[in-house]
């Protein structure tokens, strides 16, 4: 590069010759999310071929919405792993919120919708108590979200225990406001015989606004150096501990979301369930691209390896095999995924 | 120790094809410390300094480890405060109490290893903290423009400014650092040590941009360890010993020999070289040839107008 330095002979031409060296294929893999695309393509192909019920539009749509309740979640908490932070609680959180917004409704006798507000305010409160603690102590957001993901996991079965007896909560649907929040948060359409969920469509839209936010705003670009060099970031005055807080309430933000959806669909929720769930919004968005150190991946690529579990998750049993396969998929998907990712980046740097 | 030297070429070695060089070299300088001291509690980092830096003008700072540079440039750059002498900005007394007051008055610190995002592109890394906003979007078109062009001004040639930075070479990341703080209205640049981590090659690059910051008005601030860089491209040269200036001389006053000379403690060095023959046997061959040595580095006075033009030509 000393040399291209040295003295510019002529002022180069608007577009500059040395870009096109980089053909279009190469640009497509230097993106983060090509090595998702790749492993999506793959395994449609693969359950394409051995599960016939898969190629019917009406299985297409479910598995959209499977892939729509991981990836709700899994946007934020790649914006998260961008920022450079982990977030494991955010499977329970989902629960928690779902389970707030339950239980107040229904002991208090209120409209549904107060419910729902309550556990929007709860869901900010544990997102904000995430970030607070990590930016203020400094101690890896690995072992905080562990802390808050246990005790978030006792609280869901030890407080529905106490109040309900049960080890579910309250069907709600007889309260005042559920038609219409459950409007709001789970309603379906069907569409030429093909059964479509509003939650893909939210899915979709944030998905929209993330990668929106991320690439076009200078929120972005903070979130990118606050996940790359969070001391250089400061130095250029980047606010460095408010953006991984808000971060963290994105996260819970989008477990309320993903909460009031699976509470007003089922009209009842489990207390034990949740758990897990992170490390597949983890997984998303690894698969996605995102790096574990932080610093680089993309929402799109997130929705992608969303897109990935639901694919495996439906696939599995259309192919009629056993579903606890699933979990064996999920962990070879994972290492896979990160391989391919190593590789491919590892040849784009090369090409650039 | 030297006397000043006839130098027949004036001031120093500026391309004749830039037109504006050395512009603004008269008037007020721009920093100026006289006196300057700081003490932390019972310990004397640095004191009674006298230092100044003028527009299109570069003051080199050298010194040894622990010698005081870094104190030196915290004062200057807002990160401390002088606790005697004082600190001027422009003619008047200043007293920052934080780097960003001191960047308010165009005065930028550049750090050696917090200046860039590696994995951010370097359009998104120049204005990273200062985006340019449309309607609560970045213009990204103009800032990459800007980048494109900025970068261009000061002789980088990128071919794609849409590339991480971290796939650039370490003298050009240092290079688009320094750009930035340019770009943005810095008149004062401090430099901390932008060649100890580069080889040879990528510190000349490094170089050629100090001569052009100076070249477009600043006044550079060059903080080294490094006599052979600091030599080609200083006006100024103030050396630094145990918090104390063991020298401050214009580039007309000292050669690069006697510079090298006064770095590496030509004294100190000398009597580490007797303490090393009177041990005997190798130990005292390394004396012997270490005493070589400080002879050749200008403790002995040789004729420095040919040694001047030759190091001009090195710097190129």
């Amino acid at each position: 590069m000393a040399q291209t330095a040295e003295a510019p002979v002529a002022p180069p031409p608007r577009a500059d010759e040395r870009v096109g060296r980089k053909s279009p294929m190469a640009r497509m893999l230097a993106r983060p999310e090509a090595g998702a695309i790749a492993g999506a393509i793959v395994i449609y192909v693969f359950f394409f071929i051995i599960a016939p019920p898969f190629r019917n539009a009406s299985s297409f749509s479910s598995v959209l919405y499977v892939t729509s309740t991981y990836g709700l979640m899994a946007t934020p908490v790649a914006l998260l792993m961008i920022g450079g932070e982990f977030d494991l609680s955010a499977g329970v959180a989902v629960i928690s919120s779902a389970l707030c917004a339950s239980l107040f409704s229904y002991e208090f006798t209120t409209n549904a919708w107060v419910g729902v507000l309550v556990a929007l305010a709860l869901s900010l409160l544990i997102g904000f108590l995430n970030g607070w603690i990590v930016v203020k102590t400094g101690i890896p957001s690995f072992l905080v979200t562990l802390g808050t993901f246990f005790m978030l996991q006792g609280i869901n079965i030890a407080l529905t225990q106490t109040i309900t007896n049960q080890v579910s909560s309250p069907d709600i649907s007889t309260l005042q406001g559920f038609n219409s929040a459950r409007e709001v948060f789970s309603a379906s359409w069907t569409i030429g015989g093909v059964n479509i969920r509003t939650s893909v469509v939210y899915w979709i839209v944030f998905v929209i606004i993330a990668t929106w936010i991320l690439l076009r705003t200078h929120i972005g670009n903070w979130i990118f150096s606050v996940g790359g060099n969070p001391a250089s970031a400061r130095a250029v005055g980047v606010p460095v501990g408010r953006m991984k807080i808000g971060l963290f309430m994105a996260v819970g933000f989008m477990a309320w979301f993903t909460g009031m959806h699976t509470l007003f669909l089922f009209n009842t929720i489990q207390s034990g369930q949740g758990i897990g769930n992170e490390f597949v919004y983890i997984i998303a968005a690894v698969v996605g691209g995102c790096l574990l150190t932080g610093g680089y991946g993309s929402a799109v690529g997130a929705a992608i390896g969303a897109l990935i579990f639901g694919m495996v998750n439906q696939g599995i049993v259309y192919a009629g095999w056993n579903p606890d396969w699933f979990q064996f998929f999920v962990g070879a998907l994972l290492l896979g995924a990160i391989l391919l990712n190593t590789y491919i980046r590892r040849r784009a740097e090369a090409s650039i | 120790m030297s006397t000043p030297q006839e130098t027949p070429a004036g001031k120093h070695h500026a391309p004749p094809e830039v037109p504006q060089a050395g512009n603004g070299r008269s008037g007020v300088p721009l920093v100026r410390l006289v006196n300057a001291g700081k003490r932390y509690g019972a310990v004397i980092a640095l004191h009674d300094i006298n230092m100044e830096v003028g527009a299109g003008e570069v003051t080199c700072v050298l010194g040894d480890n622990g010698a005081g540079k870094s104190t030196l440039i915290k004062i200057i750059g807002g990160l401390h405060q002088p606790s005697s002498g004082t600190y001027e900005v422009e003619g008047t007394p200043v007293h920052f109490s934080s780097p960003r007051e001191a960047l308010e008055r165009g005065i930028a610190t550049v750090y050696q290893d917090l200046a860039v995002v590696a994995l951010m592109p370097v359009w998104r890394n120049f204005f990273l903290g200062n985006e340019v906003r449309k309607r609560g979007r970045m213009d990204i078109p103009a800032m990459k423009k800007m980048c494109k062009d900025e970068l261009l001004a000061m002789g980088i040639d990128l071919r794609d400014v849409e590339q991480p930075i971290g796939t650039l070479s370490g003298g050009e990341r240092q290079c688009v650092a320094i750009s930035r703080a340019v770009h943005f209205g810095a008149k004062v640049l401090i430099l901390d040590e932008p060649t100890a981590a580069l080889g040879v090659k990528q510190s000349g690059v490094v170089l050629k941009y100090i001569v052009q910051a100076r070249e477009r008005g600043l006044g550079v601030i060059f903080i080294t360890h490094n006599p052979h860089h600091a030599y080609p491209v200083g006006d100024r040269f103030l050396l630094l010993n145990r918090g104390a200036s063991i020298g401050n001389y214009e580039k007309s006053q000292v050669t690069r020999d006697e510079l090298t000379g006064l770095m590496a403690g030509g004294t100190e060095l000398e009597q580490l070289s007797h303490e090393l023959e009177s041990a005997g046997g190798a130990v005292a061959d390394l004396g012997r040839s270490m005493e070589a040595d400080v002879e050749e580095l200008g403790i002995s006075h040789q004729p420095s107008t040919t040694t001047t033009t030759t190091t001009e030509s090195d710097a190129r």
